[in-house]
């Protein structure tokens, strides 16, 4: 009864508190505390989100495309080179630090050279989603090898299993809790690493429409994608949780209140 | 002092002469022990005496510094994949189904998973798993636990096995019950086990002969019959015999007793 109890309050108490936020900021908009040139209040947000939708839908579409083509990719090289890092103790010292060096660079100063060398369309977004993504994959990924029980490992061993057995069997299988961690952040810096992106120049996306309306000065429909922006990348992360619950149903049995045999 | 058997003989496993030192410090000196067919041989000692060493000598995780480890008589140091062991943890994979976990020496060997899955799923009923097959690890108890993680070592090898201290995490209830109900299955199994306790009374019980391995560095100190059939019920845990064995085995681990 307690937990159930604990559950609704955890899930009614961050609404109110968005409920009275929008509710105070509802207030000074219409009381013209703060002109509506400078912050528009919550329905006229909410209007622009409305009549704006198939616009918004259309831009949505070309960031999401970006942001899962960069993220997939990201993935994928996340898993091969963490996976060659892990097999040759030399290319994990050699690499490290670099992939260490490449965070340091701010995403802002590599997306305009992106822009000059790959175009306007959709590849230079790409680049940027996977360069941002790959980072937080290839660590959580390689902390969780590395993080594997020895004991097992020598248990595998000892039944005489091949290098490539004990890596599938025991540190793919074992470091997937770590790689959602590391899904969840980088679902989120997809997003907003296509729209930086798309600030700098292309032909649609979110980014693009982002600075167009900037540029007219329409703050309400600026909120709208702002919103939206945020929205979507709820939604990811929402998404990734949903792949772990797939992924590994050995996690959430307890929460089910299943018995021991 | 065990005479080291190798080719020619009936011994199962034998590991002979066996020296280990790490970092210059010498763990095990001289080390010869042996496992006969269906025998289920014990070695005792205190914690840090050595014990898993020898194990991990004898499965080949680890090459000895002087000493050869036969398997029926073929000479296995260094090599590992042929003989099952235990490891003291039960090491099920928390993220595999009951029954991929046992099946994961058959899936080494190169099995089919669905064919893995069914010669593993069919010794369920014999090892007092039946039902427990798409359970996770995390939802079995204690005893059952190890139950599962046995029956993986049977599949990995039904001849020899090595046993790290497998029942040593469990309470005495629930280890007085895995005892009976191991007694019972190595009586239909035929599987020559050798097993690390520093249980003496697990020792005298289960086993049919004891090594106990004393010292530092380690050596064989004793080597005591438990003759005694088998199976051996809770009577003889209470037995004058059964504490005969135990004043003999405390003696020659350099534990004085009261006469």
């Amino acid at each position: 009864m307690n937990k159930k109890a604990d559950r609704v309050i955890s899930k009614v108490a961050p609404l109110c508190l968005i409920s009275a936020i929008l509710i105070l900021w509802q207030i000074a908009s219409s009381t013209g505390l703060v002109p509506g040139y400078m912050l528009p209040s919550p329905i006229s947000v909410v209007k622009a989100l409305i009549n704006d939708a198939p616009l918004l839908a259309d831009h949505a579409k070309t960031t999401l495309t970006e942001s899962f083509l960069g993220l997939s990719t990201a993935i994928v090289m996340a898993f091969v080179t963490a996976g060659l890092m892990d097999r040759y103790l030399f290319l994990e010292k050699a690499v490290y630090p670099l992939l260490v060096v490449t965070q340091t660079v701010p995403t802002v100063a590599i997306a305009p050279l992106l822009v000059l060398w790959l175009g306007y369309g959709i590849a230079p977004k790409v680049v940027l989603v996977i360069l941002t993504c790959y980072f937080p994959l290839t660590i959580s990924l390689l902390t969780g090898f590395a993080n594997a029980d020895k004991d097992a490992i020598n248990l595998m061993r000892a039944m005489g299993a091949t290098r490539w057995q004990i890596f599938w069997h025991i540190k793919l299988k074992s470091s997937m809790n770590q790689f959602f961690s590391g899904l969840r952040v980088s679902a989120s810096y997809a997003i907003v690493g296509a729209v930086i992106s798309e600030w700098l120049g292309g032909l649609g996306g979110l980014g693009v429409y982002m600075t167009r309306v900037k540029k007219s000065f329409a703050f309400d429909k600026m909120f709208a994608v702002i919103f939206l922006i945020c929205f979507i990348s709820l939604a990811l992360m929402k998404l990734v949780d949903l792949l772990e619950k797939k992924t590994m149903p050995w996690k959430y049995l307890k929460e089910n209140g299943e018995e021991r045999y | 002092m065990t005479t080291c058997r190798n080719n020619g003989s009936a011994a199962r496993l034998s590991a002979c002469h066996i020296t280990k030192s790490f970092d210059g410090v010498t763990i095990l000196d001289d080390v010869s022990i042996h496992l006969n067919e269906r025998e289920i041989v014990s070695l005792l000692g205190v914690s840090g005496g050595g014990k898993t060493t020898l194990f991990n000598v004898i499965s080949g995780l680890m090459k000895p510094d002087s000493g050869q480890v036969f398997l029926n008589g073929n000479e296995v140091t260094g090599q590992a994949g042929q003989i099952s062991y235990m490891l003291q943890k039960d090491l099920l994979l928390p993220y595999d189904s009951v029954v991929d976990n046992v099946a994961l020496p058959l899936l080494i060997r190169g099995a089919k998973k669905e064919e893995a899955r069914a010669q593993a799923a069919a010794h369920f009923e014999e090892f007092g798993l039946a039902g427990m097959e798409y359970k996770y690890p995390s939802q079995l108890s204690g005893g059952m636990r190890q139950r599962a993680a046995l029956l993986r070592t049977y599949l990995f090898s039904d001849q020899v096995a090595l046993l790290d201290e497998p029942f040593s995490a469990l309470d005495t209830i629930t280890k007085g019950e895995i005892h009976r109900w191991y007694l019972d299955v190595m009586d239909r199994i035929h599987l020559s086990t050798l097993f690390i306790t520093h249980d003496i009374d697990e020792a005298i019980l289960l086993s049919d002969r004891v090594y106990i391995l004393a010292g530092r560095p380690g050596r064989i100190a004793a080597e005591i019959a438990i003759d005694r059939a088998r199976p051996r019920d809770r009577e003889f845990t209470l037995s004058e015999e059964f504490l005969r064995y135990k004043r003999q085995i405390l003696e020659s681990m350099g534990m004085e007793t009261k006469k």
